[in-house]
């Protein structure tokens, strides 16, 4: 295939193969002994939107499941009523070659979806064990000017994807789509699928104006609470937004996007004092990276002191209730002063409350030697942020893999 | 001494190619004719790894700014190539192997000889 570059030709390039592509991961794996203990990537994705023309045959309302028959099969010049739209071109123009080439992967025709045959050949070349499998465009769908598209969109995503991919391959499972745009049709979400051995626990795509402390949504997390699984906030960018996308560089926009959006919803999060209305559910702010941890922290704690009144039924300082959450690890940023992120680790306690996630296939992966090569970790602390810690938060039954597996 | 690793013909090379080649069971070199200059760096990104030479070579990208510092537009500059590495997007400057928005980081360089019509590289 050929990829246009800045040469007058093109250049050609071989077709995508992911375990060709990730040779160096493992041997990576190889080298760092990676079979010896459970890796669990709290955050991959897949690519919802190349299996669109099955998942719209889930929906339930028949006006919507024409419409989407229709968009997705073909000749209709582009358009979608289900992806609200993101300008963006996460590849660098074709540099991260996994995107333009990725319709040149082969996968065997059998009966095994696609997405399961993708998913296991970089699950393999890293060493990855068990993984939380997230959509693509759909991080996206938030923005959705139609909530009863959000709700009907979702709800078919999430009974095809666990009857077509959890289903076939037990070391993938998945943090449930909920509908956050209409409050009861993310109610009736949790209440569908919340019990499944497939949903490890509930996703909220952080992109949206919706306020987290809102009463509407009270039912929603006690419900989560009592199933006793997490609730994750996965972020994004997004372009269109008027403040983080007040830049001509999508570097700036997904830089801050990424961040911006969990941080907002966190502090509307702990200043409302959810961690006292339910104090078991946990929390999990994914796809951040680490480095907005400690500006939050600081932030709140530093007005709450001179604002208490604001936050009156908070029982401790903010940056308290935050290094009881969970946070995924990746884009982990490495600053040349390792001591800058050490601390860090140290303030939200990642000991206990950091988990490893790839965002592979996404451009800005990371493989786990990210955690694993980190100076200031013994095995035993790099064992739990790449494992331990997200079997047991989503009390993940890794015996197949790992028959004597003990918490480290 | 260094190892000598036959890369091939010059004669089958053409300005801008690159061929990728074994060094030893579990790395490997690419070798790159850019400019009428043979370079060989290691295939491996001192970022997290991926195979930096199986990537593109890119044109360093420039910003054109007006006397009056406004901005108009942007350009290739062919003068600078660039080794792509694949997994995340690192730019390698082709003639040193530094990384261009970081020069501290680098692809391991390897020296290339020319012999006849062979192509060796020295790891």
């Amino acid at each position: 295939m050929d990829i246009p570059t800045s040469d007058i030709h093109k250049q050609a390039v071989k077709s995508l193969d992911t375990t060709s592509l990730l040779t160096n991961a493992a041997r990576q794996r190889d080298a760092r002994n990676y079979d010896a203990f459970p890796i669990v990537d709290v955050d991959c994705h897949h690519y919802e939107n190349e299996s669109i023309s099955e998942i719209v045959k889930y929906i339930d309302d028949p006006v919507l499941k024409q419409m989407g028959m229709l968009y997705t099969g073909g000749g209709t010049g582009g358009q979608t009523p289900f992806n609200p739209g993101l300008v963006g071109y996460q590849d660098v123009a074709g540099r991260v070659t996994r995107y333009p080439l990725r319709k040149t992967e082969t996968t065997p025709g059998d009966d095994q979806h696609r997405d399961v045959h993708l998913s296991l050949r970089w699950m393999d070349a890293m060493g990855v064990d068990y993984v939380c499998l997230f959509p693509t465009p759909m991080l996206s769908l938030g923005l959705h000017p139609q909530p009863e598209v959000e709700a009907a969109l979702a709800k078919a995503y999430n009974r095809w994807l666990l009857e077509n991919i959890t289903a076939k391959e037990e070391r993938i499972k998945t943090m449930m789509y909920v509908p956050f745009s209409d409050p009861e049709a993310a109610y009736e979400t949790v209440k569908e699928f919340g019990d499944h051995p497939d949903v490890i626990g509930f996703m909220i795509v952080s992109v949206r104006y919706h306020a987290v402390h809102s009463n509407a949504y009270m039912k929603t997390y006690a419900l989560m609470e009592e199933l006793g699984k997490p609730l994750g906030f996965h972020s994004n960018y997004n372009w269109n937004d008027r403040l983080v996308g007040n830049s001509n560089r999508f570097l700036v926009t997904h830089a801050l996007g990424f961040t911006v959006y969990n941080a907002v919803h966190l502090c509307n999060w702990v200043v409302n004092a959810m961690p006292e209305r339910f104090p078991k559910l946990k929390t999990v702010w994914i796809e951040s990276g680490l480095a907005w941890i400690p500006w939050v922290m600081q932030r709140l704690d530093n007005d709450y002191k001179m604002r208490w009144s604001e936050a009156p039924s908070l029982k401790g300082l903010p940056s308290e209730y935050m290094r009881e959450m969970f946070y995924t690890s990746q884009p982990m940023e490495k600053p040349d002063n390792l001591d800058v992120l050490k601390t860090t680790f140290d303030m939200i306690n990642a000991d206990d409350q950091l988990l490893w996630a790839s965002d592979y296939p996404h451009w800005d992966m990371d493989v786990p030697s990210v955690i694993y090569d980190l100076p200031f970790l013994d095995e035993r602390q790099k064992h739990k942020m790449l494992g331990g810690n997200a079997i047991d938060l989503f009390n993940l039954d890794v015996s197949k893999r790992f028959p004597n597996y003990k918490p480290a | 001494m260094a190892k000598e690793i036959l890369v091939g013909k010059a004669s089958d090379f053409k300005e801008g190619d690159k061929k990728i080649v074994p060094n030893g069971k579990t790395s490997e070199i690419g070798v790159y004719l850019v400019h009428g200059n043979w370079y060989a760096y290691a295939n491996l990104c001192p970022h997290q790894g991926g195979p930096a030479c199986e990537g593109l070579l890119m044109a360093k990208v420039e910003e054109i700014i007006a006397e009056d510092k406004t901005y108009q537009g942007m350009k290739f500059n062919h003068d600078e190539m660039h080794i792509v590495c694949p997994w995340h997007g690192w730019e390698f400057d082709i003639a040193d192997g530094q990384a261009v928005a970081d020069r501290k980081w680098s692809l391991r360089k390897f020296e290339v000889e020319v012999r006849g019509e062979d192509v060796y590289v020295l790891a």
